[in-house]
C-alpha cells in the first residue's frame, strides 16, 4: 500500500516535472534571461572591468565561479513567480480536489528548475571557454562540480518554492529575484574581499556563498580549498534541509487556511 | 424523490470576526442541477470550497455520496471535480497537453488517457485548438477546456463556480447548453452564480445565499410563485383614456405613471378578451409590457433590499 502511493507520487511529481520543463522551453525569455543575463555579466567583467582588476591570475578564470552561482541564483529565483502564479491561478487548487499528493507540484518546480539551472550554467561554461577560461579540472573534479552545484541548485530552489509560497502576488515574487542577483557581488566572487571596507569584508568572507565560490575556484582551477568544501556542504545543506521542511509546512497551512 | 448525493447540515464556517456561513443546511439530489445563488461576499465559493474538500467547516457535517468531507476526504475526491471561478487550465501547454496532463495526475494508464483526451476535445469542440497553446485562446474555449478537464475522470459531481462569470453573452448561453448536456447525463451538477437568470435557467432547485444564510429554497416556479402572478402592464396616453380603461379591466392601478397592471396567469385568452375589451370601449393602450416575475423579483422580495444594491441579469 504505502509502495504504491510512493510509486504514484513518483509518477505525479514527474508529470509535474515534465510540465515545468515544457513551461522553461516555451518561457523563452525566462530562459533568455536566465542564461543571456549571465553571460553578459561574465563579458562584462572580463572584457570592461577585468583589466583594472588585480586578483594574481587571469581575471577570466577567476570570475568564472562567480558568474556561475549568479546564474543559478538568477535561474532559481525565477522559481519563486511560477510557484506563486500556481497557487492563485487556480491549478493547485484542482490538484488538491483530487485525489493525489499536491506536493507533486513543488517537486515539479524543483527539478525543473534544476533542468533550467543545468542549461544555462552549461551555456555559461562554453562561453568562459570561448573567452579564454582555463580550468585545471580532471573528471573527479568536475564530478566535484556538478555535485557541489546540484547540492547549490536544489536548495536555492527549495529557497524560493518557500517564497513563492509566502508572498500573495506574482509582483512580490519577482522582486524577490533582486537579492539573488546582489549577493554574489558581496562576496570573493568578482573581488578578492580583502579589497572592501572591514565590515563589510566581515559580511562577504562569512556569507554562504563565499565558502562555494572558493570551493568551485579550488576545483577548477586547483586553489586550496581548505575548510571551504565543508562549509559549503553545512550551509547548502542545511538551508536543503531546513527550506523543504518550511516549504512543506506552509504548503500544508496553506492547505488549511 | 430522495436519493441526496450532497447532504449538508448546520455547516458554520468563521474566518475571524467574520461568521461567512451560518448554520447552511441543504440537500442534492443525484442528477440534478443544484444554484446556490447568492451576491459577492454572501459564501457560496467557502461553501464550494468546504464540499470540494479544500476547507474544513467549524462545525457541522457535509456529506457525498454518504462520504464525510472532511474524514473521508480522498473517497469524496473520487466523486467529484471543481472547476473554480478563474479557469484553471495552463497557459503554456495546449489545449491537449492541459487534458493529458490531468488524465496522469488521474492515475489512467497510456491509452485511456490517449482515448479520453481525443473524445473530450472534440465533445468540447477544441480539436481544432488541440494543438495551440492555452493563451491563444478565447474566454470562451478555456472555460470549456476547463471543464473537459474536470470531466476527465468521469466525476458523479461538478461543482461550478460561476461557470459564467465574465463570458460574453453568446458564450454564456453556450455554457448554459453545456450544462444542460452534462445534466443529461446523469452528472450532478452544484453551481455557485450571481445571475438570477442563469439559476431561473439552468437550475432544479435553487438555494437563495445571503449573509451566509439560506434564506429561501425551492425550485424556480416556486420561488417566483412568493412573488406572484405573471402580469400584463397597460400604459395609456392620457388621463381620458387611463381613466376610461380602469373602469373597464381589473387590475393594479398605477396614477402618476397612467399603468394598469393585470395578472393574466400566462393564459393568452385573457391577454385576448383584455385587449377585446379596450378596443370595444375605443381605447387604446400606448404601450404594453408582458412581465413575468423574474427571480431579480424574488430576490428583492426576500432579501428585502433596494433595487440598487441587487445583482442585476443583464
Amino acid at each position: 500500500m504505502t509502495n504504491l502511493r510512493l510509486y504514484w507520487a513518483a509518477m505525479d511529481g514527474w508529470t509535474m516535472t515534465r510540465r515545468s520543463i515544457k513551461h522553461i522551453v516555451r518561457e523563452k525569455e525566462s530562459l533568455m534571461m536566465a542564461i543571456g543575463l549571465p553571460v553578459a555579466i561574465m563579458i562584462m567583467f572580463v572584457a570592461v572591468f577585468g583589466g583594472a582588476i588585480q586578483t594574481g591570475t587571469d581575471y577570466v578564470n577567476y570570475v568564472v565561479p562567480g558568474v556561475i552561482i549568479t546564474c543559478a541564483g538568477f535561474g532559481s529565483s525565477i522559481i519563486a513567480v511560477s510557484v506563486t502564479q500556481d497557487m492563485i491561478g487556480g491549478l493547485f487548487e484542482r490538484l488538491r480536489s483530487m485525489p493525489l499528493h499536491p506536493s507533486s507540484l513543488m517537486v515539479g518546480h524543483v527539478i525543473g528548475g534544476f533542468v533550467r539551472n543545468a542549461i544555462a550554467t552549461t551555456v555559461v561554461i562554453l562561453v568562459a571557454l570561448l573567452i579564454g577560461f582555463q580550468p585545471e579540472a580532471g573528471v573527479v573534479e568536475w564530478l566535484g562540480v556538478i555535485g557541489i552545484l546540484t547540492l547549490f541548485m536544489l536548495s536555492l530552489n527549495w529557497l524560493f518554492v518557500v517564497f513563492g509560497l509566502l508572498v500573495k502576488n506574482v509582483e512580490t515574487a519577482n522582486a524577490i529575484t533582486f537579492p539573488m542577483l546582489f549577493l554574489p557581488y558581496v562576496s570573493s566572487a568578482f573581488v578578492p574581499t580583502e579589497t572592501m571596507p572591514s565590515w563589510l569584508h566581515t559580511f562577504a568572507e562569512n556569507q554562504p556563498m563565499t565558502p562555494l565560490i572558493e570551493t568551485l575556484r579550488g576545483l577548477l582551477l586547483g586553489t586550496p580549498i581548505g575548510t571551504n568544501l565543508w562549509l559549503s556542504i553545512a550551509w547548502f545543506g542545511g538551508l536543503l534541509i531546513i527550506s523543504f521542511i518550511v516549504a512543506t509546512i506552509l504548503f500544508k497551512k496553506r492547505k488549511a487556511e | 424523490m430522495t436519493d441526496p448525493v450532497i447532504s449538508v447540515q448546520y455547516i458554520k464556517k468563521r474566518y475571524g470576526e467574520h461568521l461567512v456561513l451560518d448554520g447552511l443546511s441543504f440537500h442534492v439530489e443525484r442528477g440534478s442541477i443544484f444554484a446556490l445563488l447568492g451576491e459577492n461576499g454572501a459564501g457560496k465559493t467557502t461553501m464550494v470550497r468546504i464540499l470540494a474538500t479544500l476547507i474544513k467547516a467549524d462545525s457541522g457535517s457535509a456529506k457525498i455520496g454518504g462520504y464525510d468531507t472532511d474524514s473521508e476526504s480522498v473517497s469524496v475526491k473520487k466523486l467529484i471535480s471543481l472547476t473554480g471561478q478563474y479557469a484553471a487550465v495552463d497557459e503554456l501547454l495546449t489545449g491537449e497537453e492541459n487534458l493529458q496532463m490531468i488524465g496522469q495526475l488521474n492515475h489512467l494508464d497510456h491509452r485511456t488517457v490517449k482515448a479520453r483526451t481525443v473524445e473530450l476535445l472534440e465533445q468540447f469542440d477544441l480539436s481544432g485548438a488541440a494543438k495551440k497553446r492555452v493563451s491563444t485562446y478565447s474566454g470562451g474555449m478555456r472555460r470549456r477546456l476547463d471543464i473537459a478537464i474536470s470531466l476527465f475522470a468521469n466525476p458523479e459531481v461538478i461543482f461550478l463556480d460561476e461557470p459564467t462569470t465574465g463570458l460574453d453573452p453568446r458564450s454564456r448561453k453556450n455554457m448554459w447548453e453545456l450544462i444542460r448536456k452534462l445534466a443529461d447525463r446523469g452528472v450532478t451538477i452544484f453551481l455557485t452564480t450571481q445571475y438570477l437568470e442563469e439559476a431561473d435557467q439552468l437550475a432544479d432547485k435553487i438555494a437563495v445565499m445571503n449573509n451566509g444564510k439560506i434564506i429561501e429554497t425551492g425550485t424556480s416556479e416556486q420561488l417566483k410563485s412568493i412573488i406572484g402572478k405573471e402580469k400584463l402592464e397597460l400604459t395609456f396616453q392620457d388621463q381620458a383614456s387611463f381613466d376610461e380603461a380602469s373602469k373597464v379591466i381589473k387590475g393594479q392601478i398605477n396614477e402618476s405613471e397612467k399603468l394598469i397592471s393585470v395578472e393574466t396567469e400566462g393564459s393568452t385568452e385573457i391577454l385576448r378578451r383584455l385587449l377585446n375589451t379596450l378596443h370595444e370601449n375605443q381605447i387604446e393602450p400606448v404601450a404594453m409590457h408582458f412581465r413575468k416575475p423574474t427571480l431579480d423579483d424574488v430576490f428583492l422580495e426576500i432579501t428585502g433590499k433596494s433595487a440598487k444594491g441587487a445583482s442585476s441579469n443583464d
